[in-house]
């Protein structure tokens, strides 16, 4: 079996509030994807409509989506693994690619969070943990990992300075992103002052600044075989390694609270599948949620060791300049968060980087990069790793 | 025929509840009566908290029911929040937390009883049913160590 290549990205525009409907919204990641891949409907053979529902009115969306999208009569999947379905949604064509099953697979991922009132959306919020023994006390997705915020400062001596440096690296690429709906630049000032908006608490010790947006936005990934990919594509990109694991959802489950387990096996899944270790990454795209989401990710991808990961956001490592750039097209905190999206707008940001077409933040002679995508509070971990 | 009557003592579980009916709802009846409960696999010797009725070890279905307010534990992790879900509001602030009692971990709000620079990670903790209003029940953590002049202060 041959090579399982990434040939087209796109993304939508990432907004507060899109002004049209869920399937318009999905179209615009799709139609950007279709024409990078330089490719026709009729070449897909089929596509894996990816978000989280419990925030779309559309039941069963992924039929109304493909029928919007010119894709009937293929066939089309439907893939839910919260913030990471689209990182999971890739795992998926990879597999019926490399299968045999279909030579082409367009991956679309969708959220239009403001389809919902946000009042309803903070309801759905508090029940995407364990219901019956979590959601009753009252949870939110900020204050699980202030959770892990809160073990990790404890144990490794970690700040909320440290922390408002992840947001001021974020900001400093954010302005540069075109599609990011925070493009703001903020100073260390901004981020630290107790006079700041930016400082206000949402979860001790999370505040405003540490939390990335909710959006509405949609992706798409076009994987193909390698014989399709070579045929249609100048710069095709390689999938290297696929690696995904799980967790348990209730904390009570939980033998660590510095870092998430998921994110861990899942890059050593995908580390042993390329063949390469975490010095042979040149840039990486991971799931900024929180602050302290990133600072974890340094540790659990092997950046850094446990505890580590201060001192590289300190030493400015993870700057474009750095030995390891991480979220320099502004990461979740600048872009937004559209759930079912994120992951295939990290993979689209890694696949422009290792074609060398990502403009100002073009890592020089990237070659290996790494997107880690995350669903829940470490419930679910995706690794992906492309090369080209 | 009769209607079969429902057992749904668990959607009072909490301040909001998502979940009406368990084949561990005796943990409510125990709840009320003061006893925060968790069952043990009788052929893994497993604790599990929350409660389960079926082991995924063995995949058996026999276990009996232990008292987890006998123990104390350690406080891994917490939060106070400034905001909550819809349904929570009259609530905030409140903190959440994750206590460690060996065998089993357990997550749950701290008592309103403790005072936010009295608490810290790795203090030790005991876990109290807790009624709130309205007919409802959750549990929370309270201090177990002794106070400084020597008294435990939930004996």
């Amino acid at each position: 079996m041959g090579k399982v290549g990434i040939i087209g990205v796109g993304q939508s525009n990432f907004v507060r509030t899109y002004p049209g409907s869920l399937k318009e919204l999905a179209f615009e990641g799709y139609r950007e994807a279709v024409l990078d891949a330089g490719i026709t409907t009729d070449q897909i053979g089929a596509s894996v409509i990816c978000s989280a529902p419990e925030y779309d009115k559309q039941r069963s969306p992924a039929g109304v989506v493909a029928e919007y999208l010119g894709l009937n009569p293929q066939p089309t999947f439907y893939v839910e693994s919260l913030c990471s379905s689209s990182s999971m949604g890739v795992r998926l064509a990879y597999s019926l690619v490399k299968s045999g099953l279909h030579d082409c697979v367009a991956v679309v991922g969708i959220q239009k969070m403001s389809e919902i009132s946000s009042a309803e959306s903070q309801e759905r919020m508090g029940r995407g943990t364990d219901i019956q023994w979590e959601s009753p006390f009252g949870t939110m997705m900020p204050a699980y990992y202030a959770l892990f915020a809160q073990a990790h400062m404890d144990k490794y001596g970690t700040t909320p300075e440290d922390l408002s440096l992840i947001r001021l690296k974020s900001s400093t690429y954010g302005p540069l992103n075109e599609k990011a709906v925070f493009r703001k630049a903020l100073d260390l000032e901004t981020l630290t002052s107790p006079d700041s908006k930016m400082t206000n608490p949402i979860a001790s010790p999370l505040r405003v600044g540490d939390c990335c947006a909710n959006a509405d936005g949609s992706s798409c990934v076009i994987v193909a075989s390698e014989k399709m990919a070579t045929s249609f594509s100048k710069k095709p990109v390689w999938i290297m390694g696929v690696g995904a694991a799980t967790n348990s959802v209730n904390l009570s489950g939980r033998e660590l609270f510095t870092g998430l387990p998921a994110a861990k096996e899942a890059a050593r899944q995908a580390y042993d599948m390329a063949g390469v270790t975490p010095k042979h990454i040149d840039v990486a795209e991971v799931h900024d949620c929180f602050t302290i989401a990133e600072m974890m990710a340094y540790e659990n991808l092997g950046f850094a060791e446990p505890g580590g990961g201060r001192e590289l956001i300190r030493g400015k490592e993870t700057y474009l300049e750095g030995s390891i750039p991480v979220n320099v097209d502004g990461g979740l905190l600048s872009k937004g968060h559209p759930i079912g999206a994120t992951g295939g707008s990290q993979i689209r940001t890694i696949v422009q980087q290792l074609r060398n077409e990502a403009g100002k933040i073009q890592v020089k002679d990237a070659a290996i990069g790494l997107i880690h995508n995350i669903g829940g509070v470490g419930l679910y971990g995706n690794v992906t790793i492309l090369g080209r | 025929m009769a209607k079969m009557e429902i057992d749904d003592r668990f959607s009072r579980f909490g301040t909001v509840g998502f979940t009406a009916t368990s084949r561990v709802n005796d943990f409510m009846g125990y709840l009320d009566e003061g006893r925060v409960m968790g069952t043990c696999c009788k052929t893994c010797k497993l604790d599990f908290f929350p409660p389960r009725a079926d082991c995924s070890g063995c995949l058996g279905n026999d276990l009996s029911w232990f008292d987890a307010g006998e123990k104390t534990g350690s406080l891994l992790t917490f939060s106070k929040m400034k905001y909550g879900p819809k349904g929570f509001e009259d609530d905030l602030p409140y903190t959440i937390a994750v206590v460690d009692f060996g065998s089993f971990k357990m997550f749950g709000r701290m008592s309103r009883d403790l005072e936010d620079e009295d608490i810290r990670i790795g203090m030790t903790l005991r876990v109290r049913a807790n009624p709130l209003e309205g007919g409802r029940i959750n549990y929370v953590f309270h201090r177990a160590e002794p106070a400084r002049d020597g008294a435990d202060i939930n004996a």
